[in-house]
């Protein structure tokens, strides 16, 4: 046996930002005591609560929801271990990713929140401003810094504005929550459908090459979804902090702090007319650079990221592990740096178990040669700078721990929100729907099937858009239907939803009960499969048919409405009882709701 | 014959222990499965699978074990396993039921144990039986009946120790969850005292109260929650031995988390 000894393991790699501040944790366990005892009205409570990352939950104040912060989705092995003990002791033994690369911990009770917190600051992490009218979790592109498309790595500036932002006092009272979002190239961040979007650019001015960005402004998803605007043709990045504050600024002062259900940065922008709200964001610039008495500075660290492959025994003459290339071609992005991969760890709408989070941190240590992981858009985990050489027995380690889900960067892995598993919003529990259509996805290998890799399904519990369902290529959102007496789960589903340059929100088509969904989906792939150009994929084909473009049999959304029509039709609840029951669910159906938190 | 240490908290650290080892007069068992106590034990240890005590638990039972283990009434007993002490507390719990006096809780598992380096062997003592009698320490045992008498009194407090989806789909009415992973350190099985007592500040447990714990069905878990509460000193604590399995099987009242399908959120 051909045994090969690599470059030696490096030290355990540690966020070099401290983002947690010990004595908050100290301070929310007072004030819980003093909510307790009645001696803080709730109202401000709440306000205190969601400040500090502690979200409320379905049908009960004795429990909540700590959303943990990991800014540009850089999360270390040791924070990751950390979490995994948290899990354990507050919380439900697993963790949950979310969509906006922050990890949460649901069924805490109220009066260990301090604990959490408490632990968290060890490990450099906080809490802090995740949830609430502040700045949220800054995202960056998990690809950002490796991706073959990026101009330049906007991580450095993403972590910059994060830190600037927390704890910032412009930012303790907004009329909303506001969020950021940097990316490598249009395909890898989400930079049209936030309050700002950053994509990288680079411009030549005067003979020099100078960094920069087109930054997007006012989109967002929601009960009413927007997609951004682009502010000028080039902000160059010594500008970034100047229009980021300007943004904010204009925010704080204009935004609508009575109307709770319509105040986010999106309806100011589009109250005012897109041109009024430019030319705000303008002038407002020009009188923050002209009036701050010190030179306000980002803190930019854009020193190189240590790169050394872990050391690691290669045995070339073992066998490849049964389902590999599936797995590769499903999971595995090649890096702009060659010989360098980036691993796509798909879970079940964001779900891990305390050991899975254990394995993850031991696998980064022993494979990514930065040392470090990224949490992705879509409620998984990336491990970069694998190399080639390691692909195969980093794979055999992820299926010991039940990590090696093929379709990662498939249509298979479904986004769910929490649903009826923690939310008090919740309508449905799109929560495990996701669950089920990933699973479903998966026995019938649509994962390998290339057709269908660049689409996607994203469901949200409620019309709210913590799914994301309206940039989706099949988008869901929960609501109940009648029967006559009786109710079912019934989910709107909506068609061609894109993020990318094109960014488009999707097409309202049809409401299909729940436990219809699998089966419509299963339909309309069949009907693209029956009419499908040569070359085509799934997500072109629907954006044909909902524009209106495409010649085949099935020419726009109304052609699909039919065809699924005898899907949805509900049965009689003594022919089909499940029916009238949702996914985990042993009764009948009926809707049950709490006080949202989203607007606090 | 001498104490191991003065103080009335039946737990022992593991520095202390090591020291003591070489003293015959100590009895240190080893509650994990046969075949692993074989492999190797810590030095002079006997064995005691939690099963043989489990498959029944009278005061009789338990005499005949203490007694066959060489323990008499004066023979200071140590206790350990290698599953965070649940299994060594409910040991350790049984012994001072029947009236044991110096029985202690060792504060580290087995791993725990082997990582700090002291002295494993595969060595099996001999033993020599011994007298040991029965004197019933009823103030330290909760029965069914006993906490459904008591549960509504202001002063007492019941702590269900199970895991967080557990508790949430069935639980005692007005128990409270402390889940078994809450109790433990970096490297010892229990919280630092101080740990303990902000814990229980937070949640706003007086330690003056009447303190019942219960967990799924034998009292392990339960049983490291016993001992977390006597480590800082708090006198009146009992063990729902037969736990929330004994509870359902009488059909008694329990509460459930509705509405809510918190279930769908875990991973396994």
């Amino acid at each position: 046996m051909a045994q090969q000894l690599r470059p030696s393991k490096p030290a355990d790699k540690q966020s070099k930002i401290d983002w947690s501040r010990k004595q908050e944790a100290e301070n929310f366990a007072e004030t819980v005591k003093l909510f307790r005892q009645g001696k803080i009205d709730p109202d401000m409570f709440r306000r205190f609560r969601l400040q500090h990352g502690a979200y409320g939950t379905r049908m009960t104040d004795d429990y909540a929801m700590v959303r943990i912060k990991v800014p540009a989705g850089q999360v270390y092995p040791n924070q990751l271990e950390k979490i995994a003990q948290l899990s354990e002791m507050y919380s439900i033994g697993s963790a949950h990713f979310s969509t906006r690369e922050n990890i949460q911990l649901h069924w805490v009770i109220l009066e260990d929140v301090s604990e959490i917190m408490q632990s968290l600051s060890d490990v450099g992490m906080t809490s802090r401003e995740a949830c609430g009218n502040t700045v949220r979790n800054v995202m960056c592109s998990p690809m950002s810094g490796v991706c073959k498309d990026e101009i330049f790595d906007t991580t450095p500036y993403a972590l910059a504005i994060a830190r600037f932002m927390l704890r910032n006092p412009i930012c303790q009272g907004l009329p909303r929550k506001f969020k950021f979002n940097f990316t490598c190239c249009e395909k890898h961040g989400m930079i049209r459908i936030v309050d700002v979007g950053l994509l990288p650019q680079i411009q030549e001015i005067d003979g020099e090459k100078r960094k920069g960005f087109k930054i997007f402004l006012g989109g967002g998803l929601g009960n009413r979804s927007f997609v951004g605007h682009q502010l000028e043709d080039f902000t160059p990045v010594e500008d970034l902090l100047y229009t980021s504050m300007a943004v904010i600024r204009i925010f704080d002062r204009m935004g609508d702090r009575k109307n709770l259900s319509r105040n986010r940065m999106r309806y100011l922008v589009n109250d005012l007319g897109w041109e009024k709200f430019q030319n705000l964001v303008l002038k407002e610039r020009a009188v923050v650079k002209a009036t701050q008495s010190v030179i306000v500075k980002l803190n930019i660290d854009d020193s190189v990221n240590e790169i050394q492959r872990p050391i690691s025994v290669n045995d070339e003459s073992a066998s490849v592990p049964d389902g590999y290339a599936r797995w590769e071609k499903t999971n595995v992005e090649k890096q702009s740096q060659s010989g360098f991969n980036s691993v796509f760890i798909g879970l079940e709408a964001g779900d891990i178990t305390a050991n899975q989070l254990r394995s993850v941190a031991e696998i980064i240590r022993d494979y990514s040669a930065e040392g470090f992981a990224r949490n992705g858009f879509s409620q998984n985990i990336v491990i970069r700078y694998v190399h080639d050489d390691d692909l195969k027995s980093m794979y055999s380690r992820l299926l010991e721990t039940g990590l090696a889900k093929t379709g990662s960067l498939t249509m298979a892995s479904a986004v769910g929100c929490s649903g009826t598993t923690s939310c008090n919003l919740a309508l449905t529990n799109s929560h495990r729907l996701a669950k089920e259509v990933q699973r479903k996805f998966l026995e019938l290998n649509y994962d390998d099937d290339d057709d269908l890799k660049d689409s996607t399904v994203k469901i949200s519990g409620c019309p709210n858009s913590c799914g994301q369902h309206q940039i989706a290529t099949i988008g869901f959102y929960g609501g109940g239907g009648r029967h006559g007496t009786d109710m079912f789960p019934n989910y709107t589903m909506s068609l061609g939803g894109k993020f990318d340059e094109d960014a488009m929100l999707g097409h309202h088509t049809a409401r299909v009960p729940v436990k219809r969904i699998i089966p419509v989906i299963l339909k309309i792939i069949e009907l693209f499969k029956e009419n499908k150009q040569s070359d085509d994929t799934l997500a072109k084909w629907i954006d044909r048919v909902v524009s209106g473009n495409e010649s085949s049999k099935i020419t726009c959304v109304d052609d699909i409405k039919k065809a699924i029509a005898p899907l949805i039709v509900p049965p009689n609840i003594e022919d089909e009882p499940d029916f009238y029951m949702d996914y985990g669910s042993d009764t009948n159906y009926h809707t049950v709701t709490g006080k949202g938190e989203c607007a606090a | 014959m001498c104490s191991m240490i003065d103080s009335d908290i039946p737990i022992i650290n593991s520095k202390l222990l090591r020291e003591k080892i070489q003293q015959n007069s100590i009895r240190i068992v080893d509650v994990r499965r046969e075949q692993e106590y074989q492999q190797s034990h810590i030095t002079n240890a006997v064995n005691l699978p939690l099963a043989k005590l489990l498959a029944d638990d009278s005061s009789e039972s338990i005499q005949k074990i203490a007694q066959d283990l060489g323990i008499s009434d004066e023979t200071p007993a140590v206790i350990y396993d290698d599953t965070f002490g649940a299994l060594s507390s409910r040991v350790v719990w049984a012994l001072q039921y029947i009236g044991h006096k110096d029985v202690k809780l060792l504060d580290v598992t087995f791993s725990q144990w082997k990582d700090l380096g002291y002295e494993i062997s595969t060595e099996v003592p001999e033993i020599e039986t011994a007298i040991h009698s029965v004197k019933i320490n009823p103030e330290i045992m909760a029965t069914a009946e006993y906490l459904e008498k008591v549960k509504e009194n202001k002063n007492v407090v019941i702590i269900d120790n199970r895991e967080r989806l557990n508790y949430l789909e069935q639980h005692i009415p007005g128990a409270i969850n402390i889940p078994y992973r809450t109790l433990a350190s970096d490297g010892k099985i229990l919280r630092t005292k101080e740990g303990m007592k902000t814990l229980l500040k937070n949640r706003g447990i007086s330690e003056d109260a009447e303190i019942i714990t219960y967990c799924g069905s034998v009292g392990t878990l339960s049983g490291l929650a016993y001992y977390a509460l006597k480590s800082i000193g708090v006198p009146n604590v009992k063990l729902y031995v037969h736990s929330f399995k004994e509870w359902k099987s009488l059909e008694k009242p329990i509460d459930k988390q509705e509405n809510a399908n918190y279930w769908d959120l875990s991973a396994e």
